[in-house]
C-alpha cells in the first residue's frame, strides 16, 4: 500500500479505530528504526503523531471561521559514535520516512560526538504502558460547534449591557494519536482528547474599552462547562475592568489569582530545568535541598493522575515516569532532568524529558476572599504582561493589571502598573495558598499571597 | 518567482493550471464569494553549539496546500499535509462547509501577478556545506570566549530556511513567491564573584548565508553578546516609576510595534476592538512622528516581495505627521471595509489563516542627535536594548522589556541597572516624545511575532527617541 493511500485512511480510523492508526505508526517507527541502523546509526529514536480536529468561531452570532485540521508528523533522531543528528517532516509517506531517515544521518556525520549524548539508559524504560482516561473520542459536527459557540456568546452579551461588543466565541475538539519507539527495542503509545471552548468580550463606558475572557479545555465533551457560564464570565471579568485606575506605587503585598500564581510555578520549573542548569542559565544552580519557600510549601508531580492533561507512563525518551516532589516542605528535592541534561550535570534522570507532567501546588484553607482579608492592603493580579523574567539571575519585573485592595476589600480595578522581585525573594516571601485551586491545567495552582513587591504606576495626579 | 515556485511545489505533484481551476471553480460552486489556495513548501535547517560542542543539528520539510472559502466575513478553511490532487480536492471540499451564507460569485481570469523580487530565490542551506557551517559556530564560539576570561558559557546557532509559496485565487491570482531566510544567534553568560548575567545578540534576513559567514558580521554579533553580559554583571537595581525614558535606535523600534502597529491591523478595525478604531485623521502623536510598515525594503527579515495572498508587498504610512493616516489590511479584512489589501496578508503556514500582520514596522527620522537627546534629561534612564513586548490591542496597554538599561542623571549614562519592564498606552505614549534623533537604525533581524498562535517574522526600526514620562518596572 503507498504512503499516500495509508495517509487517507488514518483520518477516519482516528475516531472508530485508533488500534489501527496505532498498529500503522508503531509499524512505521519499526521501519524508521531499521532504516536508521542500515544507515549506520549506532541507536535511534522516532516518534510518529497523528491528528485531527474541528475548530470553529462565531462572531456577534455570525459564523467567523470553520476550520478542520488534519496533522502528521514524524522526528527522528539518530545517533553515530555519540554524535546525533535529527530531522522531522509532515509526511509519513514511506519515501518521505527513508528520506528523512537519510536526513538525520547526514546530519550526523557532522555534529560532534557528545560524551552526554544518546538515548535513555536501557533499564530506565517503562515497562507497561497505563490508561489514564484521556481518550474520549467524539465526533461533533460543525453546525453542533457553532450552535455551542452562539450560547456561549449571547450569554455573555446578554449578560450585562456594558458588554457591546465581541472578539468571539469559539469552540474546537483535537484527536491526537502518538507513537515514541526506540532502539532499545521499547515503544510506547499516547492518545488524547481535548475539547475546548472560550468567550472574548469587550465592555465599555465612557472611560474606554476593556476586553476580558474566559475558557475551558477537558479532555471529555460532557465535561466541559456549561456553555452560558463561560460566557457569563467573560462578560463580569470584561466589565469589572472598566474605569481601571491606578494604584498607589510602592512596596506593597501582592496576591496572584490562580491562572497567573500558574506563570510563577512556570518559572520554578524552567529554573530547574536541566537545560538552563548545565547552560548555567539559572538563578537555582546548587539549590538542592534549599529552603526556596516557607516550611508549609509543597508542590508534587504526579504524571499519573486520572485524566491529568499530561498523564503519561513514560517521558519522552521512554523512561518510566513515577509521581514525587519537586518542592517539600518549601525545600528543593529535585531537579527537571532528562538524560542528557542529568548527564551533563552528573546526575540522573528525573523522567522529565519534554518537560514536567501534572503539578500540584497544595492548595490552603483560605478562600480567595478570605485571602484579599488576609492581605488588607495591597494588589490583586490578575494579568501579567511580557517577557521580564530573567532565569538568570531571578530577577522579574512585569505589567500587570488587576484590583486594588483596602480595608480587605477589593476596592477598585487597577492597569498600566508594573510588579516587581526577584523571583528567589518572592518564593520566600509565600505568606499564604488559597483554597482556590484552578484546576483547567496540567499545572494546578491556588492564588498566592505574595508578602512584598514594588508596584509602580504613573500617579493619577500626574494625569 | 511565480515559475520556480511552481516548478518546486506543483510540478512534482503532478499539479497544472487545469487542476488549479477545478478546484477554485468548485469551491465557487458554493455560496461562496471568495477563495484560495495557498501551497508551501519550507525546509528549515538549524545547527547549535553549546558547552564548546555542536550537538545538535536538525533538518525538517514540510510541505501542504491550505484552502479557504469566505462567505461574507465568514471563513471555511481547511488543509492538508501533502500535495497531490485527491488532498488538494478533499480540503476544498471541507472549505466549502462555509457555502452556505455566500452569494454565488464568478471565477475571474487568471492575472499572474508580477513584482520585482526583493531577495534572491536561491536555497541558503545549499549555500554552503555542513563542515563550513559547522566550523562557523566553533569559531563563533573561540571568538567569543577570547573576548574576556568571565565569560563561562557560549551558546551559537545557526537557522536557514528556504519557502517557496504558490498562491491562486478566484479573484484571478496567481502569484508565487521563493524565501530565503538566514539567522545567525549568540547567547553568552558571564560569571564574576558569584553574579551570573546573559548577554545576547544576533541577526539575520532574507538573504545568503554567506553575509552571515563574513567575520566582520558574526563579530560584530559575539561582540555584542559579551558587551552586554559583562555590563549586566555592573548593572545596579532598575528604578520604579513614572519617569523619561530615552530609547535606543534599532530594536526598541518593538515599542512602534506593540503601542502604535497591533493596533493598526485591519481585522481589529473592522471588528471595532483596537483603542484607535474610529480614530483615523486623529493626532496621537507629536506632529514631527510619521511611522510606516513597509514590506518592500530589500533583504529584510520582515520584507515580502508579495503577502501570503499574493498581494505586492508596499510602504504604509501609519502615522503621518502625528495623524493616524493608515491601516494594514489583508483581503477579507479590506473587502468588508471597503478598502484595498496593503499587502499585509501573511500566514505563519498553509495551516494557519491569513490576517493582517505587519512587515518592516518604523519610524522616520527628526533632527536632534543622540548625544543631544541624552544630554537633555536631568533624571531618567536610556534603554539601549530590548527583549520583546506584549500590547493588548483594546485597552491599548502595552509593555517592552530592557535588556539593556542606563540611568541618566545630568545629562549623562551614570551607570548601567537591570533590566525592567516599560508599560505605556498606546494611544497617548506618542503625545509625549520630546524629541527624535536624526539616527534611524533597523534591527538586526531577529525579530518574530505572534498573533492568534501564529508566529511571523518581522522587523522594526527607529531613531533614537525621548519620551517624557513611561512607567518603569524596577525595584528602586
Amino acid at each position: 500500500m503507498s504512503g499516500k493511500n495509508l495517509q487517507t485512511r488514518t483520518e477516519s480510523d482516528l475516531m472508530d479505530a485508533p488500534d489501527r492508526v496505532r498498529e500503522w505508526l508503531t509499524e512505521l517507527a519499526e521501519r524508521v528504526l531499521a532504516r536508521a541502523r542500515a544507515g549506520g546509526a549506532d541507536a535511534a529514536e522516532v516518534s510518529l503523531t497523528s491528528s485531527l480536529g474541528r475548530d470553529v468561531s462565531v462572531r456577534l452570532d455570525e459564523i467567523d471561521t470553520l476550520e478542520e485540521a488534519r496533522d502528521h508528523g514524524v522526528a527522528i533522531t539518530v545517533y553515530r559514535n555519540r554524535a546525533s543528528g535529527s530531522a522531522s517532516s509532515g509526511d509519513l509517506s514511506l519515501e518521505a520516512l527513508d528520506r528523512t531517515v537519510e536526513q538525520a544521518l547526514a546530519i550526523a556525520r557532522h555534529t560532534q560526538p557528545d560524551p552526554a549524548g544518546g538515548l535513555a539508559d536501557a533499564d530506565r524504560m517503562a515497562r507497561e504502558i497505563d490508561d489514564f482516561d484521556l481518550w474520549h473520542p467524539k465526533s461533533i459536527e460543525m453546525e453542533t460547534l457553532v450552535d455551542r459557540a452562539r450560547l456561549i456568546e449571547q450569554a455573555g452579551l446578554n449578560h450585562d449591557p456594558r458588554v457591546d461588543n465581541s472578539e468571539g466565541a469559539s469552540v474546537s475538539f483535537d484527536v491526537a494519536l502518538g507513537v515514541y519507539a526506540n532502539s532499545h527495542g521499547f515503544v510506547g503509545h499516547g492518545r488524547q482528547t481535548r475539547f475546548s471552548q472560550s468567550c472574548v468580550l469587550v465592555a465599555q463606558d465612557k472611560d474606554g474599552m476593556q476586553r476580558d475572557w474566559d475558557w475551558d479545555d477537558r479532555c471529555r465533551f460532557e465535561a466541559l462547562a456549561d456553555p452560558a457560564a463561560t460566557g457569563v464570565r467573560a462578560a463580569e471579568r470584561a466589565v469589572r475592568r472598566l474605569g481601571a485606575r491606578r494604584p498607589p506605587s510602592g512596596k506593597w503585598p501582592v496576591i496572584y489569582i490562580p491562572e497567573v500564581a500558574l506563570g510563577l510555578v512556570r518559572h520554578l520549573v524552567g529554573a530547574a530545568s536541566g537545560g538552563n542548569l548545565y547552560r548555567r542559565s539559572s538563578f537555582l544552580i546548587d539549590s538542592i535541598d534549599s529552603q526556596l519557600f516557607p516550611e508549609w510549601v509543597s508542590i508534587t508531580e504526579d504524571p499519573h493522575l486520572i485524566g491529568g492533561g499530561r498523564s503519561s507512563s513514560f517521558d519522552d525518551e521512554g523512561v518510566v515516569t513515577r509521581p514525587s516532589p519537586l518542592i517539600e516542605h518549601g525545600r528543593l528535592a529535585r531537579y527537571v532532568l532528562g538524560s542528557y541534561s542529568a548527564r551533563k550535570l552528573g546526575l540522573e534522570t528525573t523522567a522529565n524529558a519534554g518537560g514536567v507532567r501534572n503539578l500540584l501546588f497544595a492548595p490552603g484553607t483560605a478562600d480567595f476572599d478570605a485571602l484579599v482579608r488576609q492581605m488588607d492592603r495591597g494588589l490583586v493580579v490578575t494579568e501579567v504582561m511580557g517577557q521580564g523574567v530573567n532565569l538568570v539571575t531571578g530577577d522579574y519585573s512585569r505589567g500587570a493589571s488587576g484590583f486594588w485592595v483596602e480595608n480587605g476589600r477589593i476596592a477598585y480595578p487597577v492597569e498600566e502598573i508594573t510588579v516587581a522581585g526577584n523571583l528567589r525573594s518572592m518564593f520566600a516571601a509565600l505568606e499564604a495558598a488559597g483554597s482556590d485551586i484552578e484546576t483547567r491545567r496540567n499545572i494546578q495552582v491556588p492564588s498566592l499571597l505574595i508578602g512584598q513587591m514594588t508596584v509602580a504606576a504613573q500617579s493619577d495626579q500626574s494625569d | 518567482m511565480l515559475q520556480q515556485a511552481t516548478q518546486e511545489l506543483l510540478e512534482p505533484a503532478g499539479l497544472g493550471s487545469s487542476e488549479l481551476d477545478h478546484a477554485l471553480a468548485g469551491l465557487m460552486r458554493g455560496q461562496v464569494d471568495f477563495g484560495d489556495l495557498y501551497f508551501q513548501r519550507r525546509q528549515n535547517e538549524g545547527w547549535s553549539l553549546e558547552d564548546g560542542i555542536v550537538r545538535s543539528g536538525s533538518f525538517s520539510i514540510d510541505q501542504g496546500v491550505g484552502v479557504r472559502a469566505i462567505a461574507g466575513t465568514g471563513t471555511g478553511f481547511a488543509y492538508a499535509d501533502a500535495i497531490h490532487a485527491e488532498a488538494l480536492e478533499q480540503a476544498a471540499g471541507s472549505a466549502r462547509a462555509i457555502a452556505s451564507a455566500g452569494t454565488a460569485g464568478a471565477l475571474a481570469v487568471k492575472m499572474p501577478v508580477s513584482t520585482a523580487a526583493l531577495y534572491r530565490a536561491d536555497n541558503p542551506i545549499e549555500a554552503a556545506d555542513a563542515t563550513v557551517k559547522v566550523e562557523l559556530l566553533r569559531t563563533v564560539d573561540a571568538f567569543a570566549r577570547s573576548l574576556d576570561p568571565r565569560i563561562t558559557q557560549v551558546n551559537v546557532s545557526l537557522a536557514c530556511q528556504h519557502e517557496s509559496i504558490v498562491v491562486a485565487a478566484t479573484d484571478g491570482t496567481l502569484a508565487g513567491d521563493v524565501r530565503p531566510l538566514v539567522r545567525l544567534d549568540v547567547r553568552v553568560i558571564a560569571e564574576q564573584g558569584g553574579r551570573r548575567e546573559s548577554g545576547n545578540a544576533g541577526g539575520g534576513g532574507r538573504y545568503s548565508l554567506l553575509t552571515l559567514l563574513d567575520p566582520e558580521c558574526w563579530q560584530k554579533f559575539a561582540r555584542e553578546a559579551v558587551r552586554e553580559a559583562l555590563l549586566n554583571l555592573e548593572a545596579v537595581d532598575a528604578p520604579a516609576g513614572f519617569m523619561t525614558v530615552v530609547l535606543g535606535p534599532g530594536w526598541p523600534g518593538v515599542l512602534l510595534h506593540e503601542a502604535i502597529g497591533h493596533g493598526l491591523e485591519g481585522d481589529f478595525h473592522r471588528k471595532g476592538i483596537s483603542a484607535f478604531s474610529g480614530r483615523m485623521g486623529e493626532r496621537i502623536a507629536t506632529e514631527y512622528i510619521t511611522v510606516v510598515d513597509d514590506g518592500t525594503l530589500p533583504e529584510r527579515r520582515g520584507s515580502l516581495s508579495i503577502d501570503d495572498e499574493g498581494t505586492p508587498s508596499q510602504r504604509n504610512v501609519l502615522i503621518e505627521n502625528g495623524r493616524l493616516a493608515g491601516l494594514m489590511q489583508d483581503k477579507l479584512n479590506a473587502r468588508a471595509m471597503g478598502m484595498q489589501p496593503t499587502g499585509n496578508g501573511r500566514r505563519e503556514s498553509f495551516a494557519h489563516l491569513p490576517l493582517p500582520r505587519m512587515t518592516n514596522t518604523y519610524m522616520l527620522p527628526g533632527e536632534y542627535s543622540p548625544e543631544e537627546i541624552i544630554a537633555s534629561v536631568e533624571d531618567g534612564i536610556y534603554a539601549a536594548n530590548f527583549k520583546g513586548g506584549q500590547v493588548d490591542i483594546t485597552s491599548g496597554k502595552f509593555v517592552f522589556v530592557a535588556s539593556e538599561a542606563w540611568r541618566i542623571q545630568g545629562g549623562k549614562l551614570i551607570a548601567p541597572i537591570k533590566g525592567a519592564t516599560l508599560i505605556g498606552n498606546g494611544p497617548d505614549v506618542l503625545t509625549r516624545v520630546g524629541m527624535v534623533g536624526n539616527d534611524l537604525e533597523l534591527d538586526t533581524g531577529v525579530g518574530v511575532c505572534g498573533k492568534d498562535g501564529q508566529g511571523v517574522p518581522v522587523g522594526v526600526g527607529q531613531p533614537t527617541l525621548r519620551i517624557d514620562g513611561l512607567t518603569v518596572g524596577g525595584t528602586q
